[in-house]
């Protein structure tokens, strides 16, 4: 799946998490992850990202992502809306989101 | 027999309160995709819904997801989020007629099918809203085998009948409690009476919730955590209550060991719908204890 626009899911109230994609200018894939409790969490953080990310195959986009103490539920649940509107896809692969 | 007492409305585009209502322990809870979602987060709510049901959150509570209606371009997505992440049942807003139910019944069979869980498993409830919903709650309630109950939405109703909502005490809502109630009964199902939106209004709140008791209603739709507990209590049976419907279900037992027919008790004859009557109270007891 391909980012072609920026887009943005989610909020900055807490138990939430802001999504914030854009299209890469070189082709890469680049996330940066900041968090409330990123000492705590950062790896399984990032580790739901990535599975998300995989899983939709998404190979190049730019990810900036604000956690506020987000579930992995919602932050799956952010990541693909904010990839979904990204990518402009309004058909759903509900085997890709699973 | 299931507990349908509280049914809590949860919007489906909040993450703190998706995260955390569990632990006001309500019979049900309700993800509302519908009203509670504004048009540009109907997508972002639909996954959170969809990921938090695939999560062991909501274990031991029966979950609810309130689709927006299926002409609408987002009725259909709701709904296949919700049976494909496992809700135990789909509530239908603004249910006009039976029509309505056998296209969501037709549409949720397919989903079934399509992703390989046990045709029937998702069962439906039909939220009325207006005057033909009322006029026509018998139809909607037997529309299906899915349909576990009816629910009665005051808003929209009072809007359609002309009226305005009033306190829990005027009568703007009294036909069509009763109808709801009767259809209802009469399909075996439960009703769930409206919300009441003053959550800071415990006597109004509770004011109403003894008239929807008293009418026969098996709880209520709840837009606020703290309403979970007041219902429950008020729900709960009295000491007394509790007292003899245990001597009613010893009578029983002692009348069906002896092979007696008729039971008596106090000098009054015990028949079946007592025994179930007392059965439930003890149930309510069990779940809420006795009323404060």
């Amino acid at each position: 799946m391909r980012i072609i626009t920026e887009a943005v899911a989610g909020s900055l109230e807490s138990s939430d998490l802001l999504v914030k994609v854009s299209p890469s200018r070189d082709k890469t894939l680049e996330i940066y992850v900041t968090s409330d409790v990123i000492e705590q969490f950062g790896t399984q953080i990032r580790h739901v990202v990535d599975d998300t990310l995989k899983r939709l195959a998404v190979t190049d986009g730019l990810i900036v992502i604000e956690d506020k103490g987000a579930l992995d539920y919602a932050i799956r649940a952010r990541v693909q809306t904010a990839v979904l509107r990204g990518a402009a896809c309004k058909e759903l692969n509900w085997e890709q989101l699973s | 027999m299931k507990l349908r007492r509280s049914m809590l409305f949860l919007p489906g585009s909040k993450a703190a309160m998706l995260s955390t209502a569990f632990v006001y322990k309500p019979d049900c809870v309700m993800f509302d995709l519908e009203d509670a979602v504004s048009l540009r987060e109907k997508d972002s709510a639909r996954l959170m819904v969809f990921h938090i049901l695939r999560t062991d959150a909501y274990k031991g509570i029966e979950t609810v997801v309130r689709i927006n209606p299926l002409n609408t371009p987002y009725g259909l997505k709701d709904l296949e989020a919700a049976i494909r992440a496992g809700a135990d049942a789909v509530r239908l807003p603004k249910t006009d007629c039976a029509n309505d139910i056998h296209e969501l019944d037709a549409e949720v069979a397919r989903i079934e099918m399509e992703c390989g869980c046990p045709i029937g498993r998702t069962k439906l409830l039909a939220a009325i809203e207006s005057a033909s919903g009322v006029i026509n709650a018998v139809s909607i309630a037997t529309a299906s085998k899915r349909m576990i109950g009816i629910a009665l939405a005051g808003f929209d109703y009072v809007i359609d009948m002309q009226s305005q909502r009033g306190d829990g005490a005027k009568p703007e809502l009294f036909y069509a409690r009763c109808a709801v109630l009767h259809a209802a009964r009469a399909a075996g199902i439960d009703a769930f009476d409206v919300v009441y939106s003053d959550i800071n209004d415990d006597a109004g709140f509770l004011k109403e919730v003894e008239l929807i008791r008293h009418l026969g209603f098996n709880g209520k739709s709840l837009i606020h955590p703290r309403q979970i507990e007041l219902l429950h209590n008020a729900y709960a049976p009295t000491e007394k209550e509790v007292s003899y419907s245990r001597r009613v279900i010893e009578a029983a037992a002692k009348a069906e060991k002896e092979g007696v027919g008729v039971i008596a008790l106090d000098g009054k004859m015990i028949d079946a719908p007592i025994v179930s009557q007392a059965q439930r109270v003890l149930q309510r007891a069990e779940a809420s204890g006795i009323r404060r």
